[in-house]
């Protein structure tokens, strides 16, 4: 690759900064995956199809590969790497696994980014919140179902009768 | 119901964790020193001979490490020995659009795919055959002429029992129809990708995405052409496979073959549209059956004829052909029966085994041909089905033992929680219910390699500080097998799952297991663990005997099965090689809680300190070792394809599904699915529900939405893609009420049979009978979008007259 042709970026990716020269038509997934290891964030698809490559972008879920790497420079990006606190999970990803909505696994990076922003904005979301929230997101095996229950678990019942504003 | 420590209870999959957190290495995550990226150059051709192929630009382009053709391997491939017909890359002809023609290694990824469009390749384009009615007929130019046939037939299947002619003379309600099937596909997320790290010696570890790395590790051997011990094949998580990853594939020998060429380490990842035309799913299908019944007597007389298109390769093929027709025998005895299934090739993407391998369109025809057949014969579909499920141990006409079956009480209860009585023929115009039943093979018994090697082969350790560690060959595909081993080996040893670590799939360190499909790992390979820990368990039972200065268990010499229905249950014979499915280890011990207690005699209660015990027995012995296996009975007859479906143990479903049909616009909506599913004795009853609920997830989709859309002149993939190719979303996976009552098997490991595919078949026929019962029509075609449900509609209209619940007749 010419060096011409790269281009200097500085990404904050959960909380650090990572800088590298990349070709500037580097998605973000690319950067996450290649530039700096990130590889929890999947790749499905490339194509903004299958939605398991979703990271937030300044708090907000976004598909990864229909976007530049240089576009998320001055934001933050949080991956499914930066949502546990060392060993301690979040109670997203603890109830996803003591639910048993986790099968294959190569959606759930994106399903926790999806149920992580959903419970920030609405602690106690109803069953079609949550379906809304996980629709952007092909889950092959699980038909969704457990995945819901996991989420409207994590955010405190499994009613699914919730609905108050955060 | 037996009481256990493990088993039976809700366990989390042991890789959820690291899953949840972004840890989870799979294949494409593994970053290997230096890796070469290769892309590999497809036909845009579905047929054509190559008449050259210049790779001069590309190996000219920068970055560009080796280029290869058809002309680098001297041998095909393919899942079955009787159908290794698939070249690593295409060599004097491409049978479908998508073929592998030639590949790149290169230093990135961009320079691969840069050079891979500086190959010219000079086609002698022909038409295709794309029809597989066509493709029956002769013609000069077959597309594998290496067959010796003049037309396109790969395999024909033909088998007769009874008498059908006399049963459909002694039937109540004869009745008929042809259904038709679209191609489907597996919709993993996860594409397929491999990578091959090569070392000094030129020996070869190959990461792929794999069900089968034993099938692969052979393939590879053969097709690159050095020994089995120079190729270690590894399966990192895998995100999804259905089938779809249960064959080898191209790209594995043409990554492993650029790694050989170069010395160096190399990667690649299928795009998604690679995926889809690599496809591997399931076939489509044409179905001519006739099903006679009898209030009495049941099936009198079950008659099909299948055609189904097998696209260019053979793949599962011959095995899909069988299956066609065989799984038909269940759930109901069908003495008098007949089947005919031809696969052809066609210049399209080849199919394979997916989710409910050739059982599911058959089942689809059977399932509403009952229902038909019922509303002829004025009997209610669900007493119906209830009366005529197979009898626990029989025997089916084509010989199929069935063991264990828990359906009956199962169906009852579910047509209590749907209130079927009180629903089905009486909801107002536009709501149904409707039901179907399944049955589904626990792996089968003849394995596709004939030798006489057992089919799975566990092995455990256990080192100073007691930790176990369990050696299989078995794949975690996200069905959860690895956990699956942890708890047979944990209920047995009585250590707790933490202290359980599973090595799987890596070809290695692991003992052979012939991998997962056909719903085989937790009858098989679970029956090994458990077999390889009852081992275990007697040494260190002997240990703690030591310790407590008593005698060692008395281990008498057990007799035969008690009989060909019941081969489990019985004492383990430790002098044999092989303890048996699902022995009774009973040993006059108690193993709880890292502890063993003896349960009688003048030390009943004492307990030994697991660690102590394990310490005992390694005094001068060193680390702890054991194996075990497991061997299917003989079972079936000695006529054509008597071996086709034979398993040692059968699952049997029931679903209830109730939809809303808008008659304005044809849309159909599945409200909620009620059932049972007889998986004998659910061992972790989270994953039973995950593989239900996934199971419905996908047949709904079958049945609804899914469908490969293939031009029909050039046999390119029209939508190859998740936008395109339409699944369930969260939106349209409906409320799910499955029971799974223990009804334990007898050679299952504890009692356990399958649970991941027999449940997709039935709900499907499920929603068709809903709809029926909901506007009075019978869709033959999938899937029932709803364009063909309003037309069915506007034509039953002009036909049928209503009854007066405003409802169709037949």
């Amino acid at each position: 690759m010419e060096s011409g042709e790269m281009k200097l970026v500085t990404l904050h990716v959960n909380g650090r900064p990572f800088r590298r020269a990349i070709v500037p038509s580097t998605t973000l997934l690319e950067f996450l995956r290649d530039e700096i290891d990130l590889t929890g964030t999947k790749r499905g698809c490339d194509m903004g199809e299958c939605g398991v490559c979703t990271v937030m972008l300044d708090g907000k879920p976004v598909l990864s590969c229909l976007l530049l790497a240089a576009e998320a420079e001055g934001a933050e990006v949080t991956t499914v790497e930066g949502i546990a606190r060392g060993n301690e999970l979040h109670p997203v990803q603890e109830a996803l696994v003591a639910h048993g909505a986790i099968q294959c696994g190569f959606c759930t990076p994106a399903m926790v980014v999806n149920a992580v922003h959903l419970l920030e904005r609405r602690p106690a979301p109803t069953r079609e919140e949550v379906k809304e929230c996980i629709s952007g997101t092909i889950c092959r095996c699980t038909g969704y179902t457990k995945i819901e229950k996991a989420i409207l678990a994590a955010a405190g019942g499994d009613s699914g009768e919730g609905g108050k504003e955060a | 119901m037996k009481e256990y420590q493990v088993i039976g209870k809700p366990v989390p999959l042991i890789a959820s964790r690291e899953k949840a957190t972004g840890k989870a290495k799979y294949t494409d995550d593994i970053r290997l020193n230096g890796a070469l990226h290769i892309k590999i150059l497809r036909s845009p051709h579905a047929c054509a001979d190559i008449r050259a192929i210049d790779a001069s630009g590309a190996l000219k382009a920068a970055g560009v490490r080796a280029v290869i053709t058809g002309r680098d391997f001297n041998h095909t491939f393919g899942v079955l020995p009787i159908s290794k017909d698939e070249p690593a890359l295409a060599r004097d002809t491409v049978r479908y659009v998508g073929e592998p023609v030639a590949a790149v290694a290169a230093d990135t990824e961009a320079q691969a795919g840069e050079a891979a469009r500086r190959i010219r390749v000079e086609y002698e384009a022909h038409d295709p055959c794309l029809d597989p009615r066509a493709a029956l007929l002769d013609t000069d130019r077959p597309i594998h002429p290496e067959l010796g046939r003049g037309n396109n037939l790969h395999k024909s299947a033909r088998q007769e029992f009874g008498d059908p002619a006399r049963g459909f003379g002694e039937a109540a309600a004869v009745v008929e129809g042809t259904f038709d099937f679209q191609p489907l596909t597996h919709g993993f997320t996860e594409p397929h990708a491999t990578q091959v790290e090569i070392d000094a010696q030129g020996s070869i570890t190959v990461y792929s995405s794999t069900q089968v790395p034993h099938y692969l590790h052979r393939a590879l051997a053969e097709v690159l052409e050095i020994p089995m011990h120079r190729i270690r094949v590894i399966k990192p998580h895998l995100g999804g496979g259905f089938g779809g990853k249960s064959d080898p594939f191209p790209h594995e020998m043409i990554a492993a073959k650029l790694a050989l060429i170069t010395g160096r380490n190399t990667r690649l990842s299928l795009t998604r549209e690679e995926v889809f035309s690599s496809n591997h799913g399931r076939h489509p299908t044409t179905i001519d059956m006739k099903l006679g019944l009898h209030p009495e007597k049941g099936i009198t007389a079950l008659s099909t004829d299948v055609l189904i298109d097998g696209g260019s390769y053979g793949s599962f093929g011959v095995v899909t052909t069988y299956y066609n027709g065989v799984l038909l025998h269940g759930p109901y005895p069908a003495p008098n029966f007949s089947f005919a299934c031809d696969r052809v090739y066609t210049n399209k993407p080849m199919c394979g085994a997916m989710r409910g391998h050739g059982g599911v369109n058959p089942r689809f025809a059977s399932e509403v041909l009952f229902d038909m057949a019922c509303a002829k014969a004025g009997l209610d579909p669900c007493e119906a089905r209830l009366k005529f499920i197979h009898e626990p141990d029989t025997v089916t006409a084509n010989g199929f033992r069935i063991t264990s079956v828990g359906l009956k009480e199962g169906l009852r209860k579910a047509m209590e929680r749907s209130a079927w009585k009180e629903k089905f023929g009486k909801l107002p115009y536009g709501k149904g219910i409707g039901v179907a039943c399944g049955f589904f093979i626990s792996g089968s018994a003849l394995p596709i390699h004939w030798n006489k090697m057992p089919q799975s082969t566990v092995r455990l350790t256990i080192d100073f500080d007691g930790g176990v560690t369990v050696y299989s060959g078995a794949s975690d595909i996200g069905q959860g097998s690895d956990t699956m081993l942890a708890q047979n080996v944990a209920e047995v040893l009585g250590v707790p799952m933490s202290m359980i670590r599973v090595i799987a799939a890596d070809t290695g360190l692991c003992p052979i297991d012939l991998g997962s499909y056909s719903s085989r790992v937790t009858f098989m390979a679970g029956n090994a663990a458990r077999n390889a820990a009852i081992r275990m368990r007697r040494i260190l039972v002997s240990a703690a005997c030591k310790l407590l200065e008593i005698g060692e268990p008395r281990y008498g010499k057990p007799g035969g099965p008690d009989s060909f229905f019941r081969q489990g249950g019985r004492k383990p014979d430790f002098d044999d090689p092989y303890l048996g499915p699902n022995p009774d280890y009973s040993d006059g011990f108690e193993a709880r809680e890292l502890t063993f207690r003896p349960s009688a005699g003048p030390r009943e209660g004492a307990g030994v300190p697991y660690l102590d015990a394990v310490r005992k027995a390694m005094d001068g012995h060193g680390a702890l070792q054991t194996q075990g296996i497991y061997v299917s009975p003989k079972m079936g007859g000695d006529f054509k394809g008597a071996g086709a479906g034979l398993s040692p143990g059968y699952s049997f479903t029931a679903f209830i599904s109730e939809v809303t049909v808008d008659p304005g616009t044809g849309f159909v909506r599945v409200d909620k699915v009620t059932g049972a599913h007889d998986c004998g004795f659910p061992l972790n009853p989270l994953s039973v529900e995950g593989q239900l609920d996934g199971s419905i997830h996908m047949g709904l989709g079958q049945a609804l939405m899914e469908a490969i859309r293939y031009d029909p002149k050039l046999g390119v993939v029209q939508n190859a893609s998740f936008l395109e190719y339409k699944m369930l979303s969260p939106f349209e996976q409906p409320e799910i009420d499955v029971g799974y009552d223990a009804n334990v098997d007898n050679e299952g490991p504890f009692g356990a049979k399958e649970v991941g595919e027999g449940a997709l078949a039935p709900v499907i026929p499920s929603v068709a009978n809903a709809i029926h019962d909901a506007v009075g029509v019978r869709l033959r075609s999938l899937p029932m979008t709803p364009d063909r449900v309003l037309a069915a509609i506007e034509a039953g209209a002009a036909v049928t007259p209503r009854n007066e619940n405003g409802k169709g007749g037949m």
